[in-house]
């Protein structure tokens, strides 16, 4: 067959997307630094959900590991998008913020700490609303304190995607790192075409999905800033890339003038289609003139 | 959501715990650790009521062949019993490797 080595090359590759939270945290250590913090066997987990009839997981489908990476101290935070589409509720947003928190505590005791979120996640848990809610401004704050001292990575990798209020804290983030498979936004596409119907978001069509809210269109769009295969030695190595970067020096959600600038000078009595708003988008304005 | 117990009559000690799958739809969480005694304490929350003789089949089974004292806790959402057949396999496995 003329596509064997194709194929075997395929067939060999060490996906990163088909890794469940636990190993995808655990891959980006250095190799035998790990550590799990708070594992499912400390039976950490939701006391909302049985009472609604829903069987919680051990974890709270959240991963919390401290290690070293490039060398560096680092705490990883992954969501398992296959337990309640990786929703965030009172616990798992608990260990997530408390990592967070933790490791901003050591970064002002002198020891740089960054951290690695790994975002799998629909948003808020419907069946913990409130409490997920409250949880994404404490992660919120968590990443603004900490983002000061040391990089904050937020990594989505597919295939669930980050949405909701969670794509708020990745927007935070010092550095975003995403696939061509992942998805990043704020209303997620089913949500769109039943709140506004099907001639402004046809969810159906993966396409066009892919083409507004895939990792490919938010990296050419400034949105993300590093686009890795779906090869976990990739994906670990621009973790390792970022973490070694340190604090950027302006970070994006603070180009308040920026992306204001752009708003204001996109037409929006025209539809555009995708490919035409990335050549817009970042032409309109630099980051140096509006600073 | 129902909860299931079981115990079956065990021989040996086991060297260490397990933890494997995820409780995702068609899948299920397996915690295995070691225990006290002669005795094998299986503890199921499953997110589909009424199967409890499925349950007891797939145990009864499983429990031909492995003679470990352990705790298992079952986290269920949805699995076939094929599926809950291989995650105690693997769970098995990883405690022994």
């Amino acid at each position: 067959m003329s596509n064997e080595g194709y194929n075997a090359r395929f067939i060999n590759r060490q996906s990163f997307i088909e890794l469940d939270a636990r190993e995808r945290a655990k891959a980006l250590f250095d190799a035998g630094t790990s550590r799990e913090l708070l594992g499912p066997f400390d039976r950490v987990e939701s006391p909302w959900l049985a009472m609604q009839g829903v069987t919680p997981q051990e974890d709270d489908g959240c991963v919390v590991m401290k290690g070293k990476i490039a060398g560096q101290a680092a705490v990883v935070v992954a969501l398992e998008g296959a337990f309640q589409g990786g929703s965030i509720g009172e616990v798992s947003g608990a260990k997530m913020t408390a990592a967070l928190d933790l490791a901003c505590a050591d970064n002002e005791k002198g020891i740089r700490t960054s951290a690695v979120i790994l975002l799998e996640t629909g948003g808020v848990r419907l069946q913990e609303a409130n409490l997920g809610l409250a949880v994404i401004a404490e992660l919120m704050a968590s990443i603004l304190a900490l983002r000061k001292h040391a990089p904050v990575i937020c990594l989505t990798a597919g295939t669930v995607g980050c949405f909701g209020g969670m794509s708020l804290a990745a927007g935070l983030a010092s550095y975003v790192v995403m696939t061509r498979e992942a998805r990043l936004g704020m209303n997620g596409p089913e949500v769109i075409e039943q709140e506004n119907g099907v001639e402004e978001f046809d969810s159906s069509d993966r396409a066009l999905i892919w083409a507004i809210h895939g990792g490919e269109q938010r990296y050419a769009t400034g949105l993300a800033d590093a686009l890795v295969g779906d090869e976990t030695p990739q994906v670990a190595n621009a973790v390792r890339h970022l973490v070694s970067k340190g604090v950027p020096p302006v970070h994006r959600s603070s180009q308040v003038a920026l992306y204001r600038n752009r708003i204001a000078k996109l037409d929006t009595s025209q539809q555009w289609n995708p490919k035409e708003f990335r050549a817009l988008w970042t032409t309109n304005g630099s980051d140096e003139e509006n600073r | 959501m129902e909860q299931i117990e079981f115990n079956y009559p065990a021989k040996r000690k086991v060297p260490k715990g397990a933890h494997v799958g995820v409780v995702g739809s068609g899948d299920l969480e397996v915690l295995l650790e070691p225990a006290e005694g002669e005795v094998a304490h299986v503890s199921i929350r499953t997110s589909v009521d009424g199967f409890l003789d499925t349950w007891k089949a797939v145990l009864d089974r499983f429990f031909t062949k492995y003679d470990g004292a352990v705790r298992i806790q079952i986290n269920d959402a949805g699995a076939t019993p094929g599926n809950v057949q291989l995650r105690l396999e693997q769970a098995v496995e990883v405690s022994e490797r």
